[in-house]
Order: C-alpha cells, then structure tokens, then sequence
C-alpha cells in the first residue's frame, strides 16, 4: 500500500486593524523596541482589556468570505503559560466559542477540485518578540507586538500533498487581501503558519502527527512538508513510532528539530476570560459587517468580462493577486482603456516581471504613467516599439514617460516625407533583399520593413511604413 | 475634627473654616503619633498630599466647586494602583512596585478634589481575612489592639475606626470590605459588580472583586460612592452608566419594606454575642416599622467551595504576571529562566497566597476542570438565580457579616479552613455580583463591635443606602468610637 499524507494547517493571520486588540495602540510593524506599548498591552498589575470593535468586524468578515457560520454569542477565554513574550502570562484567546465555525475553501491542483475543511476562526491577541544578544548572551523584551489582533484559521487535517497547502495558502492569502484584513506580509510575521502532519498506509485510520513551527515563507512549507513526510515514513518503515511532537523547522539546515513531546505538553487552563464581557453580534451589526465585505477574486472576474469584454483567461491572470487586479482597475479607469490596461498586465508587465524576479505581491508601478503610455499608443503618439521600450523604462526605473520619449526621440514619425525617403534609403542599399522579393519571396517583405524602421530609429508609423514601402515596390 | 462627620468636615473646608492643609496635615499628624500601634498604613504619601493641598486650596479659594468631598484626606488599599505611588499588595513580590499610572477611582478622586494621603495596609494579594498575612506585618484592631483588623482591607478599616483618616477605600472579593468593617466598627459598602471602575485594581478575582467605601458612617460612605461609581472606557465590566447620585434624608421609618432573615444563618457555627447584636439589628428595622420575612436560604453549604474555586482559578492567573522578569521581585540566584520563575515565585509570595495560586491551578488543569471548576460556575448560576428570587419578596436581606467579632492576632492564621468558613456570610454577594452595606450594629460580650450587612438587589445601591440612612438616624452605634479609649 502506498504512503499517505495527511496534512492540517493553523494558520495566524495579524489583522491590519490601525490599533491593537485591547488597547489603542498602534499595530505598526517595527519601531523601537517597546515604544508602541501602553500599561495595558505591557500587561502591567490591574490593567484591563478593552475590545477593539474592527476586530471583530475583520474576523467576521473573514469568516463569512470563507463560508463560515458566525458564533454571534461569542466570548473569550485566557490561555494560560509562562513564557517572557506573554507579559500577563496568558493570552486572551477564545476555546470555547470561536467567532466562527464550519467555514471553508476550495482549491484546485493539477486541475482537480477539492473542499478543504476549516473547522473555526478564532481571535487572539499576539505575544511580543524576544531578542536575543548573543554578544552579551543576554535576552531582552519587545513588548510592540503584545495586542496586535490575530485571527487563527484552524483547517481540518484534509490536505494529501504538498501542493494541496500551497494551494490553499495562495488562496487563502490572495482572500484576506481582498477582504482588507491582513498584509499577509510572511517576512514580517502577520501571515504565520503551522503544519500538523501525519501519515498513513492509504485507507488506514490516521497515524500520530507532528506540530511544526517556525515556517517563515511558502517555500519553506513545501520544503518542511516534504521532509516530514520522508522522516515518518521512514521511522514507520522501520518499526518505530512517530512521537507526538511539536518540531522546529530549521530552513538553514532544510532539518526540523523536536522541541517537545506531548508528554511534557503544557495544560493552559484555559477558562472564561472574566475581564470581557460575552460578545453578542446583533443583525444589525452582522448586516453592517456582511455589506463592508468588499468584491471579492472571482466577483472580479467576473465582472471584467461582463463590463470590459476581457477574456477569461486573462480576467483570470489579472484577479489571481490582489496587487494586480487593483493596479488593473486603476490603469483602466485612468486611461478608459480596459482592454488595453489588461493585455498591458497580462502581457508585458508579467514578461518584465518574471524577468526581474518579481512576485506580485512586490509589484510597484505607477498606475497614473502606464496610463499615459497606453493612451499615447492608442492615439498613435508612439508604436509599439516605442511603447515597449518605455513601458521597460517606466518599470525599471519609474521615468515619466512624456520625458522619456523626448529624450529619446521616441515619437512616432508619421510624416509622408521622412517615411518616403527612408524607403528610398532602404531600397537602394539592399538590392539583394529586393531582387528577393521580386523573385516572388514574400519574406523580404518583412526584412525591409524592418530595415525601414531601423532608420527610422524604431519610431516609424508602421502602417505607413508598410504603406509606403508597398507603394515603391508596386511602381 | 476628628470626631466630625466626613461631610461636616468637607462643608467646613468649603465654607473656608478649615483649611485643606490644617486637615490634611492633622491627620498626616495623627498618623505619624498612631500607625506604630495600628500598622494600618504601609506608605504615607506627605509630600504628593502637601503638594496637591496648595492645588485644592487655590481652587477652593476661587470658588471652584470640586465635589462634596473636596479637599478631605484619603487613604487607599494598597492594592489600588496610584502613579508614582508604591502599590504593594502587601507582598513581598510587590514591596518596591511604583505603578506609572492611576487606577480609575484614583483619578476620580483627585479630580474631585480629595487628597490621597497614603496606602493602606491588608492581606498580601487581598487574600484573607484578618490583614496578617502582608509582609508589612499585622494590623491591629484599634478598639483591642491584640486583635485583628479583619480582612483584607484591615488597614482600610482599622485607619478609620483609629480616626487616622476619615475615609478610606478598600476593595471587596468575597466580604473583604465588610468584614474588617464588621471587626473595627466602620460602615462600608461592597457595591454592586459593575458599578465602579475596577481599571487600576490589582486584580485578586476578576470577576468578584469590586472597590468600595469605608467610613464611619453610611452618609460619609454614600458621598464617596457617588465620586468613584459610573462607568469606565476602560473597564469593560463596569457597566453602570451613571454615578450614583447622593441624596441626605432624615428618615426614621421603613413602613413598606421587606426585610428577609435567613433563618438558617443563625442557627449554628455563630457566635452568640454576634447573634444577639445582629438580631437587635433586626428588632430595630420593627421597630422602625418594616415587615420582617423569615426564609431558609438555598445553597449555603456550596458557597464557601464554589467561592474558593472561582476566586483561587481566576487568582492563579491572574498572579501568573509576577514572574520576576517585568517589575517587582526576582530571585538573586536564580540562574536559568526556569529558575527565575521558579524562586522568584516562592520567594516572593507568602504562604497563603501561594496556597490559593496552586488551588487555583489546580482546578482549572485538564480533568479536574469539569468537576470543580465547571461545577462552581453552575452553583454560582444557581445562587443568581436564587437571590433573583428572594429579590422579588424582599426589598433587602439582613445578615451577620461574620460568625464572629475580631480574634486575636495569630488565633486562626493556621487553620485556612476556620478562616474560609468566616466567610459563610459575605461570598455570596460576591457570587451573585450584589451590593451590601455592613454596618455597626453593637458589642459582644469582650467589647467587641458587631455588624450586620444588608444586601440588595443588583444596582439597587439608592435604595440599599437609603434603609441603612433610616438605621442609623436610629441607632448611635457607629458614633461609638475608640476616642474615649485611645486618651
């Protein structure tokens, strides 16, 4: 029997709220260390939550864009452990009834369908960061993310393969852009993600898995997903067990490292949360929350072909990220040009970016100058070629396109005259081309043409070219 | 002065008959002279009063109208936060603890013009009822000073029946304010849950913990309630929307309300000197001319262990904060982090507090959740319920606050269990989020004072104050001070 794969993901998801979940202040990533804190998120004696309403409204949110029934009869509860990031030594989190339940998410991998399960969303607030100094071997405190909201997205254990996560991390991740819920930025740690795996003889019951932590971008997922599978598979082929564990990913080392077994797991004494009221989430608010959830991906894709006439593949390429799809609808109501702004995108943004090795989430061009250009191609201002090169320049280095094209002569010559006297030019220094073509190959065509718009430097009006060029060989 | 009521006093302050700096620093005076006998104080902020006393002075001698209590020194438990002020919780962990900010009833206090003049001294965390459990040492009771003060807030009560300030605030989890007031011959109100501010309260049990007032009489106590009730941005359980308006009456009839007597409060394990007072109390509102009801109430055996197990489960997290890394105290040898915890912890808690934090833990760990913690949530649904009941045939219910009067120093401090049991009458109130008044009510047989509390319905504090009004206009108990003793 083959081996099988079975995966679950808790994934932590910040919220991109402007202040923390009990206190006001701010979210921001980074600053000095301790410098975003008050006496609340410090935890310090008599200190007392107060809940961030926008919270709730993102994790709402969130829950219904996935499906999920929303607990309007909510509450929290405190989690209970020691560690130096947790000033008060618990989080408040909630166990007991999270603020959504029985949501999930459809995937699609190497063209198959598949519903993942996930099981509930929670809110939580963030612990602070440990800094360790290894000059002095000492250890010293960053309270700034203390109270940073965080939704958990706890899935069911339904993924078989690597790719399934993937799959759904993508997914997952592109959803809560377009909801306005989370930057999902991984460097930084506001989109986190830990994989609970197991395997199996296919058809067996569920094997004993393993928690890993410490997985710091997609790639590292896949990579620790991989490993895992191999490392209990190979316990198991050998007539061990796999211990109940939770490991440590080492993406240096491409090695997980065990950092405790269930054995030593600790008890949170989880209990009510005394110092929150229960959370009651009338209709009106619920409504209030529903009609704040903006167009999602595929209302997107939808919608462009419906209005724009766009093509569904690239109605496709241009919602897969939410980067892309907001610089679309920007360039296209700028410029009136829909169809244009997505060949634009569609085509020789993505060539220009996997050229850079951009991803498009890094993805920064001025909406306002590709507009420009593409109303000075359509009005016949510049050609193609022109386009092209200054489409490059404005990408690379952010130049005005007017600018630009002045400095470099990238106008589009239109003139009779000039065009007329390049083919004369043309002709007369590639007799061969022309006996070529005379002789009935209609290839040479195509050869001086572009030796025509060679002269011209690039910026000849190509139908004109053509034109005339078909003129003088006609006579 | 120190025989004026406390809102005699404040009128003198207003009307400029006495100045803010002669009150201010005649009880700092009478502090320094007695807190060696008493030890109700563990820090006395003179310069931060005599600093805010030019400040409320000028803005007397202007004209400003702060509050009825403008002026007049207080002193606060010292587990109220206070800027700039150590806050100690009577702990060891906490004893060099300076808090960067005030707790929401500190902060209501200053703007209405009172004068904070000191911490006061209770049981280390609040946890405990005769004050001799905080590293500061004992409280002593000044009508006998080889007794105890009660707790936790003995030093609360003891400053006021010792005439070493004329108000005080304490804080009440499971009959903290009542019972010192019950010992020491003060009058004090445990509010309603939700009705005053908990931000700043350095939290025993979240969700029975509330401040209150303590003073000689229910006047004095009713004018500092309206300063420190209402709600709080901060404290998302304060719920009460607006302050408690005062209101002074000369009442001495009750025509109309219904007292409840539980039968089965004075049946066994009281004393008979506390029986017989509380019972006069009781005579006195027939006196006065209100229906007595006698009821069995429900549930009595449960309320001691299901207060045990909500307040020590809520307690071992919330002390879980004092690790020795932030503030407070840390361990000098410890080595690893495990360690800093470790000792920092057994250090730097006493015994008791250490019993309740691992009780705590205990019925919270996973198995045993169910059948203690989960249970106590159930027996406390019930004795809501309960009480919600007897609120429709009563207007207020009258109780002995303890079983006994104030015991000598050392007399119960190990056996936990005979200090839990003294607490059979006040938990309840706690469990039930309920307002009750305790109030004077005569001596035992030793000299001793006696109270009674009455309890009342959530937020019925108007009318909770108002029948204790009509009491005291009638009876001269809490005018019987230690004055004549302490010549």
């Amino acid at each position: 029997m083959k081996w099988e794969t079975v995966v679950g993901l808790e994934v932590h998801a910040e919220l991109s709220t402007k202040s923390k979940i009990f206190c006001a202040c701010t979210t921001e990533f980074g600053g000095e260390p301790n410098s975003h804190v008050c006496p609340v998120c410090s935890g310090m004696p008599g200190t007392l939550p107060k809940l961030n309403r926008r919270v709730v409204e993102y994790a709402v949110r969130t829950g219904l864009a996935l499906g999920g029934k929303i607990t309007v009869n909510s509450k929290f509860d405190r989690k209970n452990y020691f560690y130096p990031d947790l000033p008060k030594a618990y989080q408040v989190s909630q166990l007991y009834a999270p603020i959504c339940r029985d949501a999930g998410m459809e995937i699609e991998v190497n063209g198959n369908k598949k519903v993942i399960g996930i099981r509930e969303i929670h809110m939580e607030e963030d612990a602070g960061k440990l800094i360790h100094d290894a000059r002095n071997n000492r250890t010293q405190m960053d309270f700034n993310r203390c109270g940073v909201p965080l939704i958990e997205i706890v899935s069911e254990p339904d993924f078989r393969s690597g790719e399934e996560v993937l799959a759904y991390l993508e997914k997952l991740r592109e959803t809560l852009l377009y909801l306005g819920v989370c930057d999902c930025k991984m460097q930084e740690g506001s989109l986190r993600a830990d994989v609970n795996l197991s395997v199996r003889r296919e058809g067996e019951e569920l094997g004993t898995r393993t928690e890993m932590k410490n997985l710091n971008s997609f790639k590292a997922i896949g990579r620790a997903i991989e490993y895992e599978t191999e490392r209990q598979i190979k316990i198991l082929e050998w007539g061990g067990k796999v211990t109940q564990e939770t490991r440590r990913w080492d993406d240096d080392k491409g090695e997980s490292f065990g950092m405790r077994s269930k054995e030593n797991a600790q008890d949170y004494r989880y209990f009510p949360e005394p110092d929150l009221l229960p959370l009651y989430i009338d209709d009106e608010w619920l409504q209030r929350i529903k009609d704040s959830i903006p167009e999602l991906a595929h209302g997107k894709r939808e919608r462009y072909q419906r209005d724009f006439g766009i093509s569904e593949k690239e109605a496709l390429v241009l919602t897969e990220h939410k980067n892309i799809s907001d610089l679309f609808e920007a360039v296209s109501a700028k410029s009136g040009e829909p169809l244009e702004a997505a060949h634009l995108l569609t085509g020789e943004i993505m060539y220009l970016m996997n050229n850079a090795n951009i991803t498009p989430e890094f993805l920064a061009v001025d909406a306002g100058k590709l507009s420009v250009l593409i109303n000075l191609v359509i009005s016949g201002k510049i050609n193609r070629n022109a386009y092209k090169e200054t489409l490059a320049a404005v990408f690379d280095a952010d130049v005005d396109p007017d600018e630009y094209i002045a400095k470099q002569g990238l106008k589009m010559v239109s003139d009779t005259n000039i065009v007329g006297d390049a083919v004369k030019a043309v002709l007369a220094e590639n007799t061969e081309a022309l006996a070529d073509y005379r002789s009935g190959k209609e290839k040479a065509f195509g050869f001086l043409v572009g030796q025509v718009m060679k002269k011209l430097g690039g910026t000849g009006n190509p139908e004109l070219v053509r034109k005339a060029l078909k003129d003088s060989l006609s006579v | 002065m120190f025989d004026l009521s406390t809102l005699t006093l404040a009128k003198l302050i207003r009307d400029r008959e006495v100045s803010v700096k002669e009150a201010v620093c005649g009880y700092i005076d009478e502090i320094e002279r007695t807190n060696n006998k008493y030890n109700a104080f563990i820090t006395l902020a003179k310069e931060r009063a005599l600093e805010r006393v030019e400040i409320i002075q000028a803005k007397i001698d202007s004209g400003e109208d702060l509050s009825l209590l403008c002026g007049v020194p207080i002193a606060i438990k010292d587990n109220i936060s206070t800027a700039g002020l150590k806050t100690t919780c009577a702990s060891k962990m906490l004893s060099d603890y300076v808090p960067v900010y005030n707790a929401t009833v500190v902060d209501k206090l200053e703007q209405a013009g009172m004068i904070v003049i000191g911490k006061l001294n209770m049981d280390e965390f609040a946890m405990g009822g005769s004050s001799e459990t905080g590293i500061f040492g004992v409280t002593h009771n000044p009508f006998d000073e080889t007794r105890v003060a009660g707790g936790s807030s003995g030093g609360s009560a003891a400053a006021v029946a010792g005439k070493q300030i004329p108000l005080s605030l304490g804080s009440d989890t499971g009959g903290s304010i009542r019972q010192p007031c019950a010992f020491c011959g003060t009058t004090g109100i445990k509010p309603t849950y939700g009705a005053v501010s908990r931000y700043g309260l350095l939290a025993y049990a979240s969700s029975l913990d509330q401040i209150g007032p303590i003073a000689n009489n229910i006047n004095d106590c009713a004018a500092l309630f309206s300063l420190i009730s209402g709600g709080d941005i901060k404290d998302s359980t304060c719920v009460s929307e607006k302050s408690f308006a005062f209101s002074e009456n000369n009442e001495e009839r009750m025509e109309g309300i219904r007292v409840g007597l539980p039968r089965n409060y004075f049946t066994s394990g009281i004393d008979s000197g506390v029986k017989e007072a509380v019972m006069s109390a009781v005579k006195e509102f027939e006196a006065a001319g209100a229906a007595i009801i006698e009821f069995e109430m429900p549930l009595l055996e449960y309320m001691v262990p299901a207060y045990y197990i909500i307040a020590c489960a809520e307690a071992s997290s919330n002390l879980s904060r004092y690790d020795g890394l932030k503030y407070g105290y840390r361990s000098a040898d410890a080595k690893t982090l495990s360690e800093v915890y470790l000792k920092s912890r057994s250090e730097g808690f006493g015994l008791e507090v250490k019993r309740r934090i691992m009780l705590g833990s205990f019925v919270l760990s996973s198995g045993y959740y169910d059948a203690y913690y989960k249970k106590a949530l159930q027996t406390r649904a019930l004795l809501k319920d309960a009480y919600n009941r007897l609120f429709t045939q009563f207007d207020v219910i009258i109780s002995p606050v303890a079983p006994t009067t104030a015991y000598k120093i050392g007399e119960n401090i190990d056996d936990p269990m005979k200090m839990y049991m003294g607490d059979i009458y006040t938990v309840s109130v706690n469990l039930a989020g309920l307002p009750a008044a305790a109030l004077p009510c005569g001596f035992d047989g030793d000299g001793l004072p006696v109270g009674f509390q009455l309890i009342g319905d959530a937020f019925s504090e108007e009318k909770l104050i108002r029948i204790a009004r009509i009491y005291q206009n009638r009876t001269n108990y809490h005018n019987t001070t230690i004055s004549a003793g302490r010549k």
